[in-house]
């Protein structure tokens, strides 16, 4: 062990034989730019163009930004607007960093220097005087000697920051039930996304898709989006032949119209890929692949359970509604789902 | 005009070309003045002809895969009651008929003509009412200039997005199916589709889409087919894939050629 690594490495003093032996520092290589006066004049000129080329980059910027002026109502102007001023700033930062690196490595000093690394530990005199410093404020400030002081700061450093986590109660309602339960409920019309116009079994002609949300979701104060996402339903007729049924859940169809909901249980993205004669629905996020036509059970993809049915059936006036919300919760499974 | 004179002309190099060129006149014009009226005939495509040619051509051309009487088999499904649209549609993309069978039929050249199309979609139709090809009124240049794109665009989202992607590009369905790329069709089979659910697209009719909804979805298409992407390169318009590779093939290698360029020694 050299001298250096003695006073420096305290850690390795154990180690006698390092893993993989020090190869040291190479030897230096002299540069042509550093042989030659006229590489290096070459290597200048290189640095110069490279920072021209960024001058020249910041003018294109400049010329993009007034030659394809944004247009109030034309979203398409601003394609060529960004597309040349961003290129121009590229252009005009890159030619800094390249000239900058270009001039370091060819023209400035490059001999390699290895720095060690000073010891952590501090004398042993700096310590003993930080002791002396210590001591000397506790018998000053009495804060040893004085328990009371010191208790009841403890006790008020301890308190204060309960405000601030109190304060997190604010940050919004507790979930509660509302992963459970949706706005369907008994008698709920079913109508059309966006219009919320009520539907009408006989405008579901088979093969028909339509794209549901419960009449009534326009009207709602708040929260209508967060309604909307657990709400969304898919209504399909299909040949009342082709369809099987779960006999505990025969009701739940009106002549081979169904609906299920919308929001995959694997992780909630809208399943509405809907083919018409394999009954396939697809989820386009992970491939989950739902099988309409035997009450939507998995046949492909990470989603674990099929998707919840909505029981529906016919008003007075022909008009498709809820028999009662989802009997289950609808989306993707949580912990106390069963519960 | 003396008979002298009369002689001369006849005998120009220029009296030859003229007697052609008159000879084509009358015959081509003669043959337009001919065909215009066939065509007028054909447009009246519910004529009693026009329904019997249709027979012909299908008993010769779709038959075999949908029964002589249209009533369907194993390889093709009933006809009955499918309607003019659905015909115009498969038959005027060139899907029918169907070369192979397959996950999916395939668009491909068109193999009837214009009146025999019309001939074939005016048999299916007399077999049973089905939608009709969509008039002038819903899928002509003027009924697409008033179109609504906005709206189209939001009814195109919430109904044909999931498949057809949010610009029309197209995506993949399950076992080799696909939901098509919209670029390039016609208004009017667009229209058709969507009434009739060609394969296994569902059915959009019109208490669920109306023929004005359908007409705004369609001139929404038209805007995003005519106009440039606000974002720059489309990269095919198909998403996180060819933007994915293309970010991890050009961004990173120009990274790592930079990091190589930054460690290496000058020479």
């Amino acid at each position: 062990m050299s001298e250096l690594e003695k006073r420096y490495s305290p850690g390795l003093a154990a180690q006698t034989k390092r893993p993989i032996e020090d190869p040291g520092i190479e030897p230096h290589r002299v540069r042509m730019t550093d042989k030659s006066e006229k590489h290096a004049r070459t290597a200048e000129k290189q640095i110069a163009a490279m920072f021209g080329v960024s001058v020249i980059g910041a003018i294109i910027a400049i010329w993009g930004f007034f030659a394809f002026p944004i247009v109030d109502g034309d979203l398409s102007a601003t394609r060529n607007n960004s597309l040349w001023m961003g290129l121009g700033m590229a252009l005009s930062m890159l030619g800094i960093g390249f000239g900058a690196v270009h001039w370091a490595k060819t023209l400035m000093p490059d001999n390699e220097v290895s720095e060690l690394r000073h010891q952590a530990r501090s004398s042993e005199e700096t310590r003993a005087q930080a002791l002396e410093v210590v001591k000397l404020a506790d018998g000053e400030s009495g804060f040893t000697r004085r328990k009371l002081i010191r208790r009841t700061m403890y006790g008020a450093l301890a308190f204060f920051p309960i405000p601030g986590i109190i304060i997190f109660g604010d940050l919004g309602p507790v979930v509660g039930d509302t992963l459970r339960h949706t706005m369907w409920k008994s008698g709920t019309r079913l109508a059309k996304d966006p219009t919320g116009i009520p539907i009408k079994a006989s405008d579901v002609t088979i093969g028909s898709v339509f794209h549901v949300i419960p009449e009534g979701l326009e009207d709602l104060e708040e929260h209508k989006l967060e309604e909307k996402a657990k709400a969304a339903v898919l209504l399909v007729r299909v040949n009342p032949e082709d369809l099987n049924e779960d006999p505990a859940k025969a009701d739940w169809s009106y002549q081979g119209i169904v609906a299920y909901s919308k929001i995959c249980t694997h992780v909630g993205c809208p399943v509405a890929l809907y083919e018409q004669h394999t009954h396939h629905l697809l989820c386009p996020c992970h491939q989950s692949t739902f099988d309409l036509a035997n009450h939507c059970e998995v046949v492909f993809g990470p989603a674990s359970r099929p998707l919840p049915q909505l029981p529906i059936t016919v008003d007075a006036e022909g008009y498709l509604v809820a028999q009662s919300d989802f009997l289950e919760p609808v989306g993707p499974s949580f912990w106390d789902m069963r519960k | 005009m003396t008979k002298q004179k009369m002689n001369n002309a006849r005998r120009s190099p220029f009296a030859a070309i003229l007697v052609i060129l008159a000879g084509l006149l009358i015959s081509g014009g003669g043959y337009a003045v001919a065909s215009d009226a066939i065509d007028t005939t054909s447009v009246s495509a519910t004529s009693q002809e026009a329904v019997d040619a249709g027979k012909k051509l299908f008993l010769a051309n779709c038959a075999s895969c949908h029964g002589s009487n249209a009533e369907g088999g194993n390889m093709g499904p009933s006809l009955i009651g499918v309607g003019a649209a659905s015909v115009d549609f498969q038959v005027g993309t060139g899907r029918m008929p169907a070369q192979a069978s397959g996950p999916q039929v395939m668009k491909k050249p068109v193999q009837f003509t214009a009146e025999q199309t019309a001939q074939l979609a005016a048999y299916v139709a007399s077999l049973s009412p089905g939608p009709s090809i969509p008039s002038e009124e819903w899928v002509g240049e003027a009924a697409l200039a008033s179109g609504d794109t906005s709206k189209g665009g939001e009814l195109f989202r919430i109904n044909c997005a999931m498949c057809h992607n949010a610009v029309g590009a197209g995506g993949a369905l399950t076992e080799g199916k696909f939901a098509p790329s919209l670029a390039g069709v016609s208004a009017k089979h667009t229209y058709e589709a969507m009434v009739t659910g060609p394969q296994n697209m569902p059915v959009f009719n019109d208490t669920n889409l109306t023929p004005e909804d359908k007409k705004d979805i369609i001139t929404y298409l038209k805007y995003v087919e005519e106009n440039d992407s606000v974002g720059g390169f489309e990269l095919g318009s198909i998403g996180p894939v060819a933007e994915g590779l293309f970010t991890w093939i050009f961004g990173l290698g120009f990274i790592i050629a930079i990091t190589v360029w930054l460690g290496a020694k000058s020479n």
